[in-house]
């Protein structure tokens, strides 16, 4: 299977748009996927708009950035505006539900587009700290590349010493994923 | 005819390369003189490195019969540092002058002193900057007069000379050796210079020994005046003697407290 | 002694600055000198969590001229030692530099370059080229390697060791902030398993014997009296470097046999430049693509070669020129022209590249 793929992330510092670009990373590359991830950093240790860059292919990645997105993730008020270099024509511009006006304001209606009510699933359904995990799972579904055992797998690798001290939060965290996963596939 | 007697040179003296470089009057020598005479007392000949700086240090690049590097200027320690940490085994001995240590070489010596690394560092102390002409030190005494303070040093301009071995007193761990010798008492340096290379041997912690010294050519002294200037001018202001032993504590500010566990 | 860090080969999916402290341990590096600075911190943070449990060495000194120095200083004691810096750490890491060329010392320095001049950002530049090839105040008598991915990264690091103690002159791995801390995959080995021998190090000072008696005392300098000295000892490291250049000069090509448009990129940048070539090429048009490995000393006669058939020449840089620089004083003479797309301090895309090649109507 031919793939390359560009995903574009942003939010806020303690939104866990990091460890889902890593998770994902770390997944496709276990999967034999060619896979590259960079943070975006500065000079400040907190606050400013974290971006993460995605890429996953068939053929070595080349260069560690990119120009326009497949998929760009805007997990908050400032990362909407903040991604827009990245969207172009054709990105599927994926983005917290709860942005509504902020996507319609930036974008207009004509962007390819798909709001997730993560906020809402995970503080009503599930646990606040499980939004980027719902995400996660929007991703995966949406995408297609990965089985989900490749996601639960890379999820056990980067938290599976906090699973052994709580197993409900295994639970939680396939559960989120699940959740993600499904809306993720209705839209592929 | 009668031979004249030779001076007693110690045995890591390299006769080779001697005649040495320095102006007549200079102290470089008697202070080299003292740490050969307390290598030899050691026995350490085979194990010491021996690194000089920039400036008039530099001269005595070839000066023994021991490995020797000539690094730049204030940057003797940061290297010794190096070798010492690669091949703990070896005896370190930096030697520089007043610049090199307190100006350019200040933030080695300071980090030096509070790491307590084990090398021992000779300062050899003449108020002036020797090599490059005779421009302000940071030793310079109020008043005098050099190329770049021709009316003479004003302290409320320029500051006041830095005292260095109590610098180091202040900071340095337990463990350091901090003393202040002079050319005018050849046997007393020799001895603070002995302790410090004792103090690298038994592990203990930093040995810093600033030599008082002379300059003759750039503070244009004869015999008489050179010495006066040593043994009073210089002696009023650097009071000489051991600051530090092993055993006592730091002067400055200095609580003990066990470590902090995370 | 315990255990290799790295038994024969490894599948691994890991940071720049992580491959770095791999590559050093595995290529046996004793000790490392090293003060913070972004982006290179995690190489010292691997090293550390790893260096005790191996044996090896670590000292986080004042600044970077004391790293250096240190560094230096490790390696005079006969020791495999090395350091890591960036932007203003990296110039104040010169001073001891050059003090390594005078002195041909075997230092290793990876470099991750970042934004400049000044502190300017954390994160990614090519602009430390022209400092890591020529900082100091002297004749630039270094090795410079500038790998484009992480398998490069950790092949590099430890060839650097080698090539350092084989030739005796300063060498550096310039890297950049985007190959520190981007995640790819990589394969670590043990050098051994791939037929490589790490070149022996041996001690300046600290040697058996007594000197002046059992042997002649190591006296070790780098300054002279006379400009005749200086002038033997500095041609004599000249003559000497000119001499192995052609062995440790390497180059990459891509499509250039029949070029019409050659494409040059280093480091990082190179992997757009490709990509590029590809898409070009795609579309026929005839592309093809030159990247010097080795900075210093650098490929001027193979890319000559090769210019001389082209019909226009690009250089792709996250700097403004300095890389053209060098392509331009090697070639000099050539009517072949140089256009430069110079983004100083910025990640350039291959959709970059192919836009400007067709604005430019360099094919």
């Amino acid at each position: 299977m031919s793939l390359n793929l560009k995903i574009a992330l942003a939010g806020e510092g303690g939104q866990g748009v990091q460890s889902v670009a890593e998770i994902i990373t770390e997944a496709a590359y276990q999967a034999g996927f060619q896979a590259l991830y960079i943070p975006n950093f500065g000079v400040e240790q907190r606050g400013g708009v974290s971006v993460a860059f995605v890429q996953v292919s068939s053929e070595p990645v080349s260069a560690p950035k990119f120009t326009t997105g497949d998929i760009v993730v805007a997990l908050s008020h400032r990362a909407v505006e903040r991604v827009r270099q990245y969207v172009g024509e054709k990105t599927l511009l994926v983005y917290e539900a709860g942005l509504e006006d902020d996507v319609r304001q930036v974008y207009g209606e004509r962007q390819r587009r798909l709001a997730v009510p993560a906020l809402a699933i995970a503080q009503e359904e599930m646990h606040p700290r499980v939004f980027n995990v719902i995400i996660l799972g929007v991703l995966v579904g949406v995408t297609g590349f990965l089985e989900r055992r490749d996601v639960e797998q890379a999820l056990e690798r980067q938290f599976g010493h906090k699973f052994a001290q709580d197993p409900d939060l295994r639970e939680l965290n396939y559960r989120a994923l699940e959740r993600g996963y499904e809306i993720g596939r209705e839209n592929l | 005819m009668a031979i004249a007697a030779q001076p007693q040179m110690p045995r890591v003296w390299r006769a080779e390369t001697k005649p040495h470089k320095f102006c007549p009057g200079c102290g470089h020598g008697i202070v080299l003189k003292a740490l050969g005479e307390a290598i030899d007392a050691l026995d350490i000949q085979e194990r010491t490195i021996f690194g000089c700086d920039i400036g008039c240090s530099l001269l005595s690049w070839d000066f023994f019969n021991l490995d020797t590097v000539q690094t730049h200027h204030g940057r003797t320690t940061p290297v010794l540092v190096g070798i010492k940490r690669a091949r703990p085994e070896l005896v370190v001995v930096s030697y520089m002058g007043d610049g090199g240590a307190y100006a350019i070489g200040a933030q080695h010596l300071v980090s030096s002193a509070s790491r307590n690394d084990l090398v021992t560092i000779i300062v050899v102390n003449n108020t002036v900057y020797a090599m490059t002409g005779g421009q302000m030190a940071p030793t310079t005494l109020p008043g005098q007069k050099t190329e770049t303070t021709p009316y003479g040093r004003d302290a409320r301009l320029t500051g006041r000379p830095i005292l260095g071995p109590e610098l180091v007193a202040a900071i340095a761990p337990p463990g350091a050796y901090v003393a202040r010798g002079s050319i005018a008492n050849i046997v007393q340096l020799k001895n603070f210079i002995q302790k410090g290379l004792q103090n690298q041997l038994e592990g203990r912690g930093i040995a810093f020994i600033e030599a008082l010294s002379s300059c003759p050519t750039n503070w244009h002294t004869n015999a008489a005046a050179t010495w006066r200037f040593v043994e009073k001018e210089m002696t009023a202001y650097f009071p000489v003697g051991e600051l530090r032993t092993p055993e006592e504590k730091p002067s400055g500010r200095f609580q003990e407290v066990p470590p902090y566990e995370s | 002694m315990a255990t290799r860090p790295v038994t024969g080969e490894q599948r691994a999916f890991m940071t720049g600055n992580e491959v770095v402290a791999w590559a050093a341990l595995a290529a046996g590096a004793d000790i490392m000198y090293g003060y913070p600075i972004t982006p290179q911190n995690e190489i010292m943070h691997y090293w550390t969590r790893m260096a005790s449990k191996y044996e090896r060495g670590f000292l986080q000194t004042e600044d970077e001229i004391a790293a250096g120095f240190a560094t230096v200083g490790g390696v005079l004691a006969g020791k495999r030692a090395f350091t890591a810096t960036a932007g203003p750490g990296n110039v104040l890491m010169q001073e001891a530099m050059a003090m390594a060329e005078m002195m041909r010392l075997p230092t290793v320095v990876v470099v991750t370059q970042r934004g400049g001049p000044s502190t300017a950002t954390v994160i990614y530049s090519q602009q430390e080229l022209n400092l890591t090839c020529f900082g100091g105040n002297g004749e630039g008598l270094r090795i410079v390697y500038s790998p484009s991915s992480h398998d490069e990264l950790f092949l590099y690091t430890i060839k650097a060791f080698n090539s350092a103690w084989k030739y005796r002159f300063p060498t550096f791995v310039l890297g950049d902030g985007y190959q520190s801390k981007m995640r790819e995959p990589v394969t670590i080995f043990d050098p051994e398993a791939r037929g490589i021998t790490m070149e022996p190090c041996r001690p300046m000072v600290g040697l058996p014997g007594l000197p002046g008696e059992e042997r002649d005392p190591a006296h070790l300098r780098n300054t002279y009296n006379l400009e005749d000295e200086l002038y033997e000892v500095l041609m004599t490291a000249i003559k000497e470097y000119e001499a192995i250049a052609p062995q440790v000069v390497e180059w990459d090509t891509y499509a250039v046999d029949d070029a019409e448009l050659l494409i040059i990129a280093h480091g990082v940048v190179s992997r757009a430049a490709r990509a590029a070539v590809v898409s070009l090429r795609e579309r026929g048009f005839k592309a093809g693509y030159f990247r010097p490995v080795t900075l210093r000393p650098f490929p001027a006669e193979t890319l000559r070669t090769l210019a001389a058939r082209a019909r226009n020449l690009m250089v792709v840089e996250s700097a403004y020129g300095q890389l053209k620089r060098q392509v331009q004083a090697g070639l000099y003479g050539l009517e072949t022209p140089v256009t430069g797309y110079l983004r100083p301090g910025m990640g350039i895309t291959p959709e970059e590249i192919v836009e400007f090649v067709h604005a430019k109507e360099l094919i």
